[in-house]
């Protein structure tokens, strides 16, 4: 195997000693009363964060999250060269108006809930190509905004199927550049637009998994290594029924996932929680990752873990039209270094 | 599988043709014989407390039974209001699915929700813009089926 940056269309090798310096998490209330709500930055008691709507308190998480990151890597805004942030709402606000009071450079993604491995596959490529030397990425949701955007008032009494999901408020925010402490960024597979013709935009899981099951797929094949190589696999939001998807789709391609595999949608929230199928949203994946993975991979929990984060890039009016639902996943692995 | 998108390769158990279906019986099962049995039970029960209502008006406030009907759906509507601006209809709602939506309380919350959903968006734009968001669907056709089953009931009676 050759050592450039490019392994294969989709597959990136980093050789510069890329590291997750540092790294945050804002959340709600219910996400910080789940089983990895000490593990957690901030969390804040009501979900409008002590602002007058829930767009504010999402920006307001955003900001939080950024400032715990760049406070664990031992800079301010000054040293970033560059954030790469997106959010669920229209035309990114969160990311943009948290950029506006932090002066940085910016760029926006938007990758639905895969947003946060792609921006720290752009980070650490970016700090690999010599563009910047410090790079900021975040992203993040609110179940409210979320809810008000795609689906119905959140006061509104519908019915929701046992197969839905919670879509997680938090934000998760870490700064990325060569340096000597914090986990390694080795590898990154960026994912291709899957579409199985689901149309429920209820039934995310059952949507994503065959994109986050690519990805997945690509990344074994490309690196030549089998699920056994990390010791933690995680998915973004598939929930419980995408996990099993996605478990069973990856048997069938020889693949045995059952040891090393989980979904950050169901770390996040307890089993009697009420959030049916488990965690989605942008948040999702950002919370975990940038909390509990981070964490295990400086305590040694973790030696290698690759995080795939899966987006659904529908909108409301493409459901509406009867449109099926488009999906995407991007990894990212991780490893710890032995200081 | 190198190269072409190997998810969708056709033949496989796990393409795209059988997918929807293939995936389907990893979702849990929509209890429905129980939803049906909550919302028939929460549905009854709101009726039944509009009846309790309506007899109310009728024993003490001198209505009739004729015009019983405006006091206590306006009675109803307040309650659904107030439950929905204290946070508690949509848990109702999803306990009791059609139960809460269909009588004029489910209207109500439809209306009420999406005007407090719209309230940071301003009092016309917002408020006024959007409160008839998802309950305007039910006055247009409520209004134009009123119209035609009207019709069909004069033109009845025209002929014979």
């Amino acid at each position: 195997m050759n050592n450039l940056p490019r392994v294969s269309r989709q597959t990136w090798r980093f050789s510069k000693d890329i590291r997750i310096l540092g790294s945050g998490v804002a959340t709600g209330p219910l996400e910080g009363d789940g089983p990895l709500g000490k593990e957690f930055d901030c969390v804040f008691e009501d979900n409008y964060a002590s602002e007058d709507s829930w767009e504010k308190a999402e920006r307001k998480m955003l900001g939080k999250a950024v400032d715990a990151a760049l406070q664990k890597a031992r800079l301010t805004g000054e040293d970033i060269d560059v954030m790469l942030a997106g959010d669920l709402l229209n035309q990114i606000i969160t990311s943009n108006y948290t950029a506006r009071g932090l002066d940085l450079p910016l760029l926006g993604l938007f990758g639905a809930c895969s947003t946060s491995m792609e921006g720290l596959a752009i980070a650490a490529s970016l700090v690999e190509g010599g563009f910047v030397r410090y790079a900021l990425t975040g992203c993040s949701s609110h179940n409210s905004t979320a809810e008000r955007q795609f689906r119905y008032p959140t006061e509104y009494g519908g019915q929701k199927p046992p197969y839905a999901q919670w879509t997680v408020t938090g934000a998760g925010a870490s700064v990325v550049g060569v340096g000597t402490a914090g986990p390694r960024i080795t590898h990154a597979t960026i994912g291709k637009v899957t579409d199985m013709g689901i149309k429920d935009p209820f039934d995310m899981g059952t949507a994503m998994a065959p994109a986050a099951a690519d990805t997945i797929m690509k990344h074994f094949q490309d690196l030549n290594i089998t699920p056994d190589y990390y010791d933690l696999i995680v998915t973004g939001d598939l929930g419980k029924v995408g996990y099993a998807i996605l478990k069973d789709m990856l048997k069938d391609a020889g693949y045995e996932m059952s040891p090393h595999y989980r979904d950050c949608g169901m770390m996040i929230y307890r089993q009697d929680q009420d959030v049916f199928s488990g965690g989605s949203g942008c948040a999702s994946s950002a919370v975990v990752t940038y909390s509990h993975i981070m964490n295990g991979l400086c305590s040694g929990k973790y030696q290698r873990v690759l995080v795939v984060a899966t987006g659904a890039l529908f909108s409301p009016v493409s459901f509406q039209q009867g449109e099926s639902i488009p999906c995407i996943a991007h990894g990212v692995a991780m490893e710890r270094v032995l200081a | 599988m190198a190269g072409n998108q190997s998810m969708q390769k056709t033949g496989w158990k796990w393409s795209k043709e059988g997918y929807a279906k293939h995936a389907e019986q990893y979702k849990p099962k929509k209890p429905v014989a129980f939803n049906c049995l909550k919302a028939f039970t929460i549905g009854g029960l709101i009726c039944a407390l509009g009846q309790g209502i309506t007899n109310f008006y009728i024993a003490f406030f001198g209505f009739t039974e004729q015009n019983a009907g405006n006091p206590t759906v306006a009675t109803l509507i307040f309650l659904a209001v107030l439950l929905t601006g204290f946070g508690v209809y949509d848990n109702i709602g999803q306990f009791a699915g059609a139960g809460s939506a269909v009588p004029v309380t489910g209207f109500a919350n439809s209306v009420a929700s999406a005007a407090i959903e719209h309230r940071s968006e301003g009092w016309v734009l917002g408020v006024g813009g959007n409160m008839f968001k998802l309950a305007g669907a039910v006055i247009v056709y409520g209004v134009v089926a009123a119209f035609f089953v009207a019709l069909v009931k004069k033109l009845w009676f025209l002929i014979f």
